[in-house]
């Protein structure tokens, strides 16, 4: 290649690299019951900076990692989505928890189980087989490690000055560690630094990185009130206005099943109010 | 005790189920152990005596709600959670082992509920 037409390819990809596209999985909820996740995340990207385009024909991601060694098909779709990323250059960013956990996991355990990844590339005969290269980011995460907090702060219009904020971590975004690697699983600080960074106040409650209950809201109402009320208790108890959360699930068994009052509403309905890109929320 | 089971169990989780110390954390962490049957430290040395046809009769297998939060706390990173989910799958893989099926979901649906929670379910109930 000469030497003119390598530096022409390095500007185009450092001009890549400033506008700050990512590939970006919506998941099958978030086209459905969870479209103000969806809407608001894509709306305060484009704010900040940051392009999301999301690859053609992308599948559910299954809601759930299978961890069992012998169940390969099931983790096909979440590699799908992430050699498709692999394929256009770039990082990953998904927003809901689930998807984000289904994603992490299955790319965990691809780059370290040789075993495994044999079986899906035989199964999806790609190009050039996956091996677990591309990178994944939380959106919380791509706003804490791409935009910053600071910089984020610096855009914020609307801050929600005096806005006691629980952050309802759940399980999924934090959980395994190892492979979610997002943050502390026990002692988490990002949603807390995200809340400050709006100008709002975090609350710190002993339930926010415990279970909702998840789907055993068909298998067992009982039990998903008991979970989803608790949670909503501890938060309250300690002084929140609202709990904010990142995934549909948690949202719902929060709002239906705890049978608490405590307003709980995405995180990214927040950020967009603060960025002014949304109404208030009246309470 | 069945060791084809046991054998199958081992292997479908990756646990080595001989890590664990009996200390009973899992469970106390476990946000389903008031609905369990067996819990969690019970999974484990179970399969360690390759008694898993009583673990797979269980309620149990359906309470797990995979938080993984016996998984992190896990002093000894024994990971029971994918010791249920290994006993599960040899449940609802047999013939008419389905514990969910997809004539049961309209019923269990209403408007809020999200498509994420059927497609859990679906995942974890039934193959």
């Amino acid at each position: 290649m000469r030497s003119s037409t390598r530096r022409k390819w390095y500007n185009i990809r450092k001009d890549c690299k400033l506008m700050e596209t990512f590939t970006y999985y919506p998941g099958c909820t978030l086209r459905t019951k969870a479209k103000d996740l969806d809407a608001y995340a894509r709306a305060s990207a484009e704010a900040l900076g940051i392009a999301l385009e999301e690859p053609a024909d992308w599948q559910c991601c299954g809601g759930a990692y299978t961890t069992a060694k012998d169940e390969i098909a099931t983790k096909l779709s979440a590699v799908r989505t992430l050699n498709a990323a692999k394929e256009q250059g770039r990082a990953l960013i998904t927003v809901c928890s689930a998807c984000h956990n289904v994603i992490k996991q299955t790319n965990y355990d691809i780059s370290r189980d040789e075993e495994m990844a044999a079986k899906v590339n035989n199964y999806l005969q790609l190009p050039e087989a996956y091996t677990g290269e591309t990178t994944v980011y939380h959106y919380l995460e791509m706003l804490r490690d791409v935009v910053g907090f600071d910089k984020l702060k610096e855009k914020v219009v609307a801050p929600l000055k005096g806005v006691k904020i629980a952050a309802y971590y759940g399980c999924l975004l934090l959980r395994p560690s190892a492979a979610l690697a997002m943050d502390d699983p026990e002692n988490p600080t990002i949603m807390e630094d995200f809340i400050r960074a709006i100008g709002a106040t975090p609350v710190i409650y002993a339930q926010r990185n415990e279970c909702c209950g998840g789907y055993i809201t068909l298998e067992d109402k009982s039990q998903a009130a008991k979970r989803s009320g608790a949670v909503m208790e501890s938060a309250k108890d300690q002084g929140a206005d609202m709990i904010i959360t990142a995934c549909p699930l948690c949202l719902y068994n929060l709002r239906k099943n705890s049978g608490s009052d405590l307003p709980v509403y995405y995180f990214t309905e927040i950020l967009a109010q603060a960025l002014g890109l949304k109404e208030g929320n009246n309470e | 005790m069945n060791k084809n089971l046991k054998e199958q169990v081992l292997r479908s989780s990756g646990v080595n189920v001989l890590k664990c110390m009996r200390c009973g954390k899992c469970s106390g962490t476990c946000p389903s152990y008031d609905e369990m049957e067996y819990h969690p430290h019970q999974f484990v040395y179970m399969v360690e005596k390759g008694d898993i046809e009583t673990l797979m009769k269980s309620e149990s297998i359906y309470k797990c709600l995979t938080c993984f939060a016996c998984v992190d706390r896990c002093p000894r990173g024994v990971q029971p959670a994918k010791v249920v989910e290994a006993v599960r799958l040899a449940a609802i893989r047999q013939q008419d082992g389905n514990h969910l099926s997809p004539d049961q979901i309209p019923s269990l649906l209403d408007e809020d509920l999200p498509q994420q929670a059927i497609v859990t379910a679906m995942r974890k109930y039934a193959k």
